[in-house]
């Protein structure tokens, strides 16, 4: 039931989970004998946990998180992210740019095949590019094909894009799924492929797992694909389970009825406290790394008294960003310095930072006007008491304590705020998108590639768009421009750099934290690389020792 | 008899058609649509033109009252039509791959519920104030008194962690399509035990206390001193002519709780990972899929009237009283 609403945090994004460094495996375990013996063997079922239902089995017209973990082992893109985030070939074997970054040749491969058995070609890439630039196709990502001119099968395996203006995300764009044209295209002519059978039973892909089965609301069955053009994965069988309560989940790894607690893994609580006990050390590995979302505190910047950027600067430093993560994340997480993640490439870390400092904090709103009342301590400028409403979405009980941390934080400074949990629908239509709030707790997922235009462009204000705060600074949009038209990273990272600076410079949101990630995986399972891009990168190695194997039948 | 029946299904079509047109418009008065709910804290880019082809395509771009007509135009040809969600699957096939498993739990629950509380109640009214009775009244006021999730996850961890005895959630074992027969229906069968065990805790303090209070009043009726005054042996006096009697209230309270038999409970099938009616609902509400929420509403409604009528025909069947008074009424 708390599907959508609470942390759609990373949709597309998370089949490709980016990750900070810092990943460790609790690696104190005692892994037991079979682990100088193990050797990777074939066989087993791995039970996963999902919290929430899949709503169908063709991603690229989907955008909830649980569709695209499971439809991440079916299809394939022909690029992907190794553990270490680079770009590598998946259906593609190689790829080459023109110099001037508009020509884009890939050679795919000779051995892939369809999950029905056609081979695939370069003939289905160009139909999955038709399928997402059809106005009728229902997908969320159409911008990422946009700049593309045209797309041509030059041979059965060699593919041709050519775009129009360079474009940054080219490469990473096509680790879209592909579909398989000889399947769907009549459903795509008719713009019907939410409703294509195989959007709810045997999809057809070219994955390392085939469907199986699909009881909606219980569990999706999915089968080792033994003509998988990288090898037969060793896990033969995974059953994703659909259990909606973290609670449940957890009681259910300590009863072994599920080997892992999902993509999403462990809430905080339970990774610290409720899991820390030596049976459940020995029966399950846990992994901590940071996730690619970060929370913030975002301002109305129509409103005066937030259009000022010393208040937003003093609120900076009145929140006590670590006090704040042992708070709500008892300590699992690490303070934000700006929407990218520490550790990743485009990441600045030299960039203003606002210290816990209540002082600093108090001259800077005596410095924008805001002087204190006598009686009740509140700050008043031109008679006007300095309150406002903060709102987050129901749901989503950090949200609603950090909204709770923030009130008393800035009570200390003498604003006062008013806390107001609203259900997610009602509080994007009524609240976001008509602009009628003051300030919000809510949390971005942030991709692989730096590109945040969508988000911090000044011409994505609109209603439908998805710059909420309004924020709108020149040179920011012109470091966004300049950093999404160039293919050359080194270039593109003195952008970012930049535009790092004039985000910590501006605050236009306070950003306060990212979250780490805390899956648990049963401990019988080997082959698992904690890496900065996770856990699951290299899921296809997974494997169970032969005499530890729990479910043979399969 | 038969005329008052024909005159009351026929009544029943407006009532009906009024009921889904002030459920209409009230689901609508819910702020969102289901073509918002793309974005969220996804970067993604919230495509107008994707949004307004679904508006177009589900008909959202039409004033209220059209939507509804047109609505209410299918549904006479039984087309309850598509859900709003990606999967664009038809909302019978939603609501029917659900309702068994709601329809099962809620029929043993309520069997057991009966079966439980009917003698509660009878030996709580004869031996009023007794041991017996008060340690009744505390166990299911106890049992009304605790929180669904709060004993399901006490249950949960007793039988399924700590004893291991029972399965924890969902309806299946992973390695269920490769037991044999009697053992698939014997673990389906563990996986209700819990649920159902909850769900009966929860729901047994009202009919105990219903058939309590019935049959209190039954037993001081001057019919049952006579029986007594006639030497009839006690049991008799209370199993036949007492309970009988005392049946009918409880009679009518089954006939009115039998359209919730296909509304499930959100909160027990979240913690036990049933895929019931309660979470597809509350999904839909939500995702404000309105086809699914009004398919549902419709069933709902149609049962709860049936069920009111059955339960008028019925009453009047078993009660001679009201036949008797429904006949003098009319002359």
């Amino acid at each position: 039931m708390s599907r959508r609403e609470p942390l759609r945090l990373l949709g597309l994004l998370l089949a490709l989970t980016l990750a900070g460094c810092g990943s460790e495996a609790d690696s104190a375990v005692d892994r037991g004998p079979g682990q100088s013996a193990a050797k990777p063997a074939y066989g087993d079922t791995f039970i996963d946990a999902l919290t929430g239902n899949i709503s169908g089995l063709i991603p690229n017209v989907l955008t909830d998180s649980a569709s695209f973990e499971v439809g991440s082992l079916i299809y394939s893109g022909l690029v992907t992210r190794d553990k270490d985030l680079n770009i590598i070939g998946e259906l593609a074997e190689s790829w080459e740019f023109s110099r001037d970054c508009l020509d884009l040749t890939f050679r795919l491969r000779r051995n892939a095949r369809w999950h029905d058995g056609r081979p695939f070609t370069a003939d289905d890439v160009v139909f999955t590019y038709e399928t997402m630039i059809n106005p009728k196709t229902p997908t969320a990502y159409r911008e990422d094909f946009r700049a593309i001119s045209t797309v041509e099968a030059v041979d059965p395996f060699t593919l041709h894009v050519r775009y129009t203006q360079p474009y940054a995300k080219a490469l990473q764009s096509w680790s879209t799924w592909i579909l398989p044209r000889h399947v769907l295209e009549s459903y795509v002519r008719e713009g019907r492929l939410r409703e294509a059978p195989q959007n709810r039973s045997n999809p057809v892909g070219t994955g390392p797992y085939r469907f199986s089965e699909w009881k909606p609301g219980e569990k999706v069955v999915l089968v080792a694909n033994p003509d998988y053009f990288e090898g037969r994965p060793y896990l033969s069988r995974i059953v994703y389970r659909i259990i909606p309560s973290q609670a449940t989940i957890f009681l259910e790894l300590k009863a072994k009825g599920v080997d892992s607690a999902g993509p999403a893994g462990l809430t905080a609580l339970q990774f610290k406290r409720q899991a820390d006990f030596p049976a459940f050390r020995k029966a399950y590995n846990k992994f901590q790394y940071q996730d690619n979302a970060y929370t913030y505190l975002g301002f109305n910047l129509s409103d005066p008294r937030f259009a000022d950027r010393r208040v937003r600067q003093a609120f900076a430093h009145a929140i006590n960003k670590r006090e704040l993560i042992d708070g709500v994340r008892l300590g699992l997480g690490r303070e934000a310095t700006g929407p990218y993640k520490p550790g990743t490439w485009a990441y600045n870390p030299n960039v203003r930072t606002y210290p816990y400092d209540l002082a600093r904090a108090r001259e800077l709103l005596a410095a924008a006007g805001w002087r204190p009342r006598d009686a009740d301590g509140i700050l008043v400028k031109d008679g006007q008491p300095f309150e406002f409403v903060l709102r987050t979405n129901q749901g989503n009980d950090e949200r609603r304590k950090v909204a709770e941390i923030v009130q008393a934080s800035l009570k200390d400074l003498g604003v006062r705020v008013d806390i107001q949990v609203i259900e997610w629908a009602s509080f994007l239509k009524e609240y976001i998108r008509k602009k009628r709030f003051e300030a919000i707790i809510l949390g971005w997922g942030i991709g692989l590639d730096p590109d945040q235009y969508e988000v911090w462009h000044s011409s994505k204000r609109g209603p439908d768009d998805l710059n909420r705060i309004g924020y709108a600074n020149p040179e920011a949009d012109e470091m966004l421009e300049q950093g999404r038209a160039s293919c050359v990273e080194a270039e593109r990272k003195k952008y970012y750099d930049r535009f790092q600076e004039i985000l910590a410079e501006d605050q236009p949101i306070v950003f306060l934290y990212f979250r780490d990630a805390l899956p648990v995986v049963s401990s019988r399972i080997r082959g698992i690389i904690p890496s900065p891009n996770g856990i699951r990168h290299n899921f296809n190695e997974w494997y169970v020792p032969k005499q530890l194997q729990r479910y043979t039948a399969g | 008899m038969l005329g008052y029946a024909l005159r009351r299904l026929v009544l029943a079509v407006p009532l009906l058609i009024g009921i889904t047109l002030i459920s209409f418009f009230v689901i609508h008065l819910a702020p969102g649509e289901p073509t918002d709910l793309g974005t969220g804290d996804t970067p993604v880019q919230s495509d107008r033109e994707v949004r307004e082809r679904l508006r177009q395509m589900y008909g959202l771009d039409k004033p209220l009252h059209v939507q509804y007509v047109n609505w209410l135009t299918r549904l006479a040809r039984l087309d309850f039509g598509r859900s709003f969600s990606p999967d664009a699957r038809p909302v019978l096939q939603k609501i029917g791959e659900r309702l068994p498993i709601t329809l099962l739990l809620n029929v043993v629950e309520m069997t057991i519920i009966v079966a439980l509380a009917i003698p509660i109640g009878v030996f709580s009214a004869t031996r009023q104030y007794s041991r017996f009775d008060k340690v009744t009244t505390i166990f299911v006021f106890v049992g009304f008194a605790t929180p669904d999730f709060w004993l399901a996850l006490m249950l949960m961890i007793l039988f399924g962690v700590q004893l291991g005895w029972l399965p924890i959630s969902g309806l299946r074992s992973p390695m269920w399509e490769y037991l044999s027969f009697w053992q698939q229906q014997w673990d389906f069968a563990g996986h209700l035990i819990l649920p159902i065990l909850v769900a009966t805790f929860g729901g047994l303090a009202g009919f105990s206390r219903y058939m309590r209070q019935s049959m209190l009043e039954v037993v001081r009726q001057d019919y049952i001193q006579s029986a007594r005054a006639k030497g009839l042996a006690e049991s008799v006096v209370i199993g036949k002519h007492a309970l009988r009697n005392a049946l009918l209230p409880i009679v009518t309270v089954l006939g009115l709780s039998l359209p919730g038999l296909i509304g499930g409970s959100v909160i027990v099938e979240s913690i036990f990972a049933i895929p019931g009616m309660g979470q597809l609902m509350v999904q839909a509400v939500f995702e404000r899929d309105y086809p699914v929420i009004m398919g549902n509403l419709v069933i709902v409604a149609t049962l709860t009237l049936g069920a009111n009528l059955i339960a008028d025909l019925t009453y009047s069947l078993v009660d001679p009283r009201i036949r008797v008074a429904a006949r003098r009424g009319r002359r």
